[in-house]
């Protein structure tokens, strides 16, 4: 099947909201999926435009991306209608730190309440607008992000006997604390 | 876009019904789970019962949650295929596939014919004995006994035999690779399928008459658990229970994938989208992959099973992102994989059907007695190791 | 009719119940453990190490190579190589595995290392009742307990043990051959006068 001309459907977007900040990122694999970045002031309004006047009635898959420098949540849009799509979406936060803000897009497509829960659950992308954001697959007392890179897990497990490289280093070091605890 | 938001939740998105929220002092908080013999796995629902109707319904999910998504990120490709096989793990076949063809976007490869077909045919067998489990199961969840539901296992037995001499494991399959598929047929298997499948109307016959006149069925089925097509559609259902609203969305037809569009087949739709009706319809689609199989075993060609360019270790696929989305039996399951060169996956995210789909549990439930709650999560028919990951 | 469907569904229960007393169709109880199914030819529980010749120890078709620890997705097998050679099962000086631990606790069966083996010296054993109440070692197996003769893979496997024998008796005549002297060649008179074969 042949990849959605998301090119022409970005053009019809910005003939018909001039001012929106919409970038086209392309996507070099040959699924040829490419993607628009939104700056998240227009996100609501590229958003409607999506749903009311382009028929793209559902969202498939809402991801969250851990990056370097920011966090990073990817909307897929298709239309059950027009049977189209995907439209692939991207929303970047500011920083990883306080500035992880990024309006929630849930009020218009349900399938994005759980999905945002548990992108906020496993990142810690708060979605402004969704009306009960909390975490969904951890426990509410939870502390910390378990999909980030730099989450570093408490050290309560049992070590198998065949552990390998930095799973052997945390054995090692498990046995040498716990040993010299006892 | 609906601003209107009746006690925190969009107000067009909840189905209409009589519930009262002002009862504080007169409402039984009862926790439905995590250790339930009808929640389907290790699922937990806080209901606000007023005597019996259900005023408020909270699912709280995560009790099966093993990260497998960071796991993607620390095994290659390659690795990752075990571990989709316990995803939903009725269905190994079709989770491989979809992360198959995920993975398939990403670096080119082409599937010979015959791996084609034979993807086609295991993935229908995984349909027929996903629906019957999940027939039975609802049945049993109902009051059943367990009759019909060994009924249906007993011919999904004879499916998963097929799977072992095939692949090794009856659930855990690890069929599927980059590209085609692991190993060839053995000696015997076409034949002991053709059997199978002479057989299996015979079975679906036996299997409707004991079940689809039964008037305590009906009267416990018909009306609950209604979902509207428009909501269905917004709060991303997909499946048979979407379909049931009426909405006639099969990827199968709408991607076509694989080469289904080769195959004669129907889909079949519900009106009302009540839990009669999700369990018609996957009555109905296990006649339509019987069809489907009688159909494919027909035209499978001899040839090889795997891409010649298929790498099994040490494959990198090019920078890039991509997609993958198949009709898994329980609704859309979806690969969202992004490569950064290296042999692990920079982001692997699934899509899981059962998790989407319980976004709207509890507007089914609202104002329905809490023995229907049991029901109406049955017809949703959700794997914990999907909805968890 | 009031309850006819109940009546229809209490029909097919009766036929069950009564054809299960002469059909083996309808009755397909197996009473495990005095009962058991045939194995089916491809089941696959928990690797083994195969060895050829009467020695276990020494006719490991292991080399070390380590790829099958790399491979392994939930990586339970764990190798340490030898720091010597011997001859291995067709004479060549080979390394050997000086450890190899496999932990069953953690081995998810995926058959990944069977697959990514180039000496076909680890394949999957089909036996499952390996229950035991020592929680630590009793499900930790050694090279001792993983080697499995060639002859009981024959008897496991059948189909897929022929084939792997095929193809290492092809190996090693391809490798005999290529060692053969080369027949001496006259040297050509003049260039241009011999015709190229």
């Amino acid at each position: 099947m042949s990849a959605f001309p998301t090119e022409s459907l970005l053009d019809e977007l910005k003939s018909q909201l001039p001012g929106v900040q919409v970038e086209l990122l392309r996507n070099e694999a040959p699924s040829a999926q490419h993607s628009w970045l939104v700056a998240s002031k227009d996100a609501i309004v590229v958003a409607s435009w999506l749903l009311e006047e382009a028929g793209f009635d559902y969202c498939s898959n809402v991801t969250g991306v851990d990056w370097p420098d920011y966090l990073e949540v990817v909307y897929h849009l298709y239309s059950v209608e027009k049977r189209l799509g995907p439209v692939v979406l991207r929303m970047r936060t500011e920083d990883r730190g306080e500035k992880v803000h990024l309006p929630s897009l849930a009020p218009l497509w349900r399938s994005a309440e759980f999905q945002e829960r548990e992108v906020f659950d496993l990142f810690g992308i708060i979605f402004d607008g969704h009306w009960d954001l909390r975490r969904i697959l951890m426990w509410d007392e939870f502390v910390g992000h378990p999909m980030r890179r730099d989450y570093v897990e408490p050290d309560d497990y049992e070590y198998e006997p065949t552990a390998h490289d930095e799973i052997a280093e945390k054995a090692r070091k498990h046995a040498a604390s716990a040993g010299g605890a006892e | 876009m609906n601003s209107d938001l009746l006690h925190g939740v969009p107000a067009d998105t909840i189905t209409r019904r009589e519930v009262s929220y002002d009862h504080e002092g007169e409402t039984l908080e009862v926790s439905m789970g995590p250790h339930h013999p009808s929640t389907h796995g290790v699922f937990r629902m806080d209901v606000k019962l007023e005597g019996e109707r259900i005023v408020r319904l909270k699912p709280v999910l995560g009790y099966l949650h093993r990260n497998h998504e960071k796991l993607g990120e620390k095994s290659t490709y390659l690795g990752s295929i075990p571990y989709t096989d316990r995803l939903d793990y009725f269905c190994s076949m079709t989770n491989n596939w979809a992360y198959c063809i995920a993975v398939e976007q990403l670096a080119a490869f082409e599937v010979p014919e015959r791996a084609q077909y034979l993807r086609v045919i295991l993935a229908e067998l995984t349909r027929l004995q996903n629906h019957a489990s999940a027939v039975g199961f609802l049945v049993q969840d109902m009051g059943a006994s367990g009759t019909p539901l060994m009924y249906a296992f007993r011919q999904r037995e004879k499916i998963l035999d097929l799977f072992e001499a095939l692949s090794g494991s009856r659930m855990m399959c690890n069929y599927m690779r980059f590209g085609g598929c692991r190993v060839d047929l053995p000696a015997g298997w076409l034949d002991q399928l053709k059997v199978l499948m002479n057989g299996f109307p015979a079975f679906l016959d036996e299997f409707e008459k004991l079940l689809v006149s039964n008037e305590i069925l009906m009267a416990r089925t018909q009306g609950i658990g209604e979902v509207s097509a428009k909501i269905a559609i917004n709060a991303g259902i997909t499946g048979p229970m979407l379909r049931a609203a009426g909405v006639n969305y099969d990827l199968r037809k709408v991607d076509g994938y694989g080469i289904y569009p080769r195959f004669d087949f129907k889909v079949p739709l519900g009106e009302h989208g009540d839990v009669y009706d999700r369990y018609m319809v996957r009555v109905l689609e296990m006649r339509e992959s019987v069809k489907i199989l009688n159909q494919a075993i027909a035209q499978l060609p001899e040839g090889p099973i795997l891409d010649p360019k298929a790498k099994l270790r040490g494959f990198r696929p090019k920078a890039g992102e991509s997609y993958g989305r198949i009709e898994a039996p329980k609704g859309e399951l979806g690969f969202y994989l992004i490569s950064d060169g290296s042999p692990n996956p920079y982001r692997y995210r699934i899509r899981p059907p059962s998790f989407v789909n319980l976004t709207v549990l509890e507007d089914m439930c609202l104002g329905a007695n809490i023995a229907d709650a049991v029901i109406i999560l049955g017809s949703v028919d959700i794997v914990l190791g999907e909805v968890d990951r | 009719m009031l309850a006819g469907g109940i009546l229809k569904g209490l029909a097919v229960t009766a036929r069950n119940f009564f054809e299960s007393f002469v059909s083996k169709e309808r009755l397909t109880t197996v009473q495990y453990p005095d009962e058991r199914l045939p194995q089916i030819e491809a089941t696959r529980d928990f690797p083994f190490l195969v060895y050829d010749g009467p020695d276990a120890m020494a006719g490991l078709r292991c080399v070390s190579c380590q790829i099958c620890e790399k491979e392994c997705p939930p990586k339970c097998i764990f190798i340490e190589k030898s720091t010597d050679r011997k001859p291995d099962a067709a004479g060549k000086l080979q390394f050997y595995p000086a450890k190899f631990n496999i932990d069953i606790s953690v081995c998810m069966s995926c058959q990944i290392c069977v697959e990514v083996c180039p000496f076909d010296a680890i394949k999957m054993d089909v036996e499952f009742e390996l229950a035991t109440d020592d929680r630590f070692g009793g499900l930790l197996l050694d090279k001792q307990k993983l080697a499995k003769s060639n002859e009981y893979y024959h008897r496991i496997h059948p189909t897929e043990a022929n084939t792997v024998d095929g193809k290492l008796a092809a190996a090693r005549a391809k490798v005999a051959a290529a060692a053969q002297p080369k027949p001496q060649v006259a040297a050509p008179a003049v260039a241009g006068s011999e015709v190229k074969a």
